[in-house]
């Protein structure tokens, strides 16, 4: 159980796939955690990994800084990253920095899995 | 959508009576620690709410607040977390201008301000776009040095007049 100021994500495989599921803000006191857990999964080496964001309420640019860490780290290991179920405020803030084209974005989990 | 035209119009005879240009609204002081910015941004996001703005344009404000405070804890006071920092609010753009005013002061290290900008957005690699929200989302952005020590940040964002309803259109 983790303490009110630090994120949770809750894990799931399938098939070669690993899912990260984290649940609530993400912001500059929480985004470390996401990144310790996003290296861990790298470390298993998947072939992807999506990670599925509609428990996120808010991210601000360090969780999103995040996610573009992943995504080098996603090309590196020659996996894929694949993003879903943004919120419309997570989303606003990819299109405010003009990287909602620089990642896969499914609307579900279900289509991450199998894109 | 009646209901929020009849809003608006309340608060702006409630600010004719009650706005200082001078003295702000709201004042707050936080430390320069990570776990405080939840705080102040849901402060902001109500805030903006009450004043009149969408809530697409609250979420999107209360994120430049949340990316200022972000870069005076990262970058100003290089991740010390019991340092001051200072959030002042008035209800208005400008004089006479309905919106927001946003001044966030710290005793950090200063810098030329010419020298604050986001970095290019093709460039794309973690970090470094705090400043760029902050510009892409307010009207105004202005960075200046405090008069012995720290940063100064002035935000400012226009509420935009919302559209008239088909009722008001017809009773005018």
């Amino acid at each position: 159980m983790a303490s009110p100021n630090e994120l949770e994500v809750v894990w799931e495989s399938r098939d070669g796939t690993t899912i990260l599921k984290p649940d609530g803000d993400i912001d500059l006191s929480r985004s470390p955690t996401l990144r310790t857990d996003i290296r861990r999964a790298f470390d298993d080496k998947p072939k992807r990994l999506v990670i599925d964001l509609s428990g996120v309420s808010y991210m601000d640019s360090s969780g999103v800084a995040t996610l573009v860490e992943a995504m080098q780290l996603s090309r590196k290991s020659n996996a894929k990253l694949v993003l879903c179920s943004l919120t419309d405020r997570v989303h606003s803030i990819f299109e405010i920095a003009r990287l909602d084209q620089f990642f896969t974005i499914t609307t579900t989990l279900d289509e991450a899995v199998s894109a | 959508m009646d209901e929020l035209v009849h809003q608006s119009e309340g608060r702006a005879v409630r600010e004719g009576r009650s706005v200082s240009e001078t003295k702000p609204a709201v004042e707050i002081r936080l430390l320069s620690d990570p776990m405080y910015l939840a705080g102040a941004r849901e402060l902001v996001l109500g805030l903006t709410r009450r004043l009149g703005f969408r809530q697409d344009e609250s979420g999107r404000i209360a994120l430049a607040v949340d990316e200022a405070l972000a870069n005076v804890i990262n970058h100003g006071y290089g991740r010390q977390l019991d340092k001051p920092i200072w959030m002042s609010i008035w209800p208005n753009a400008k004089p006479g201008v309905p919106g927001l005013r946003i001044v966030v002061e710290d005793e950090a290290k200063q810098i030329d301000p010419d020298t604050i900008c986001g970095r290019d957005l093709d460039d794309i690699k973690p970090g470094g776009l705090g400043v760029h929200i902050i510009k892409e989302v307010m009207d105004s952005v202005v960075y200046e040095r405090r008069e012995k020590v720290g940063m100064r940040l002035i935000m400012t964002k226009a509420l935009t007049p919302k559209p008239t309803s088909a009722r008001e259109h017809a009773n005018g």
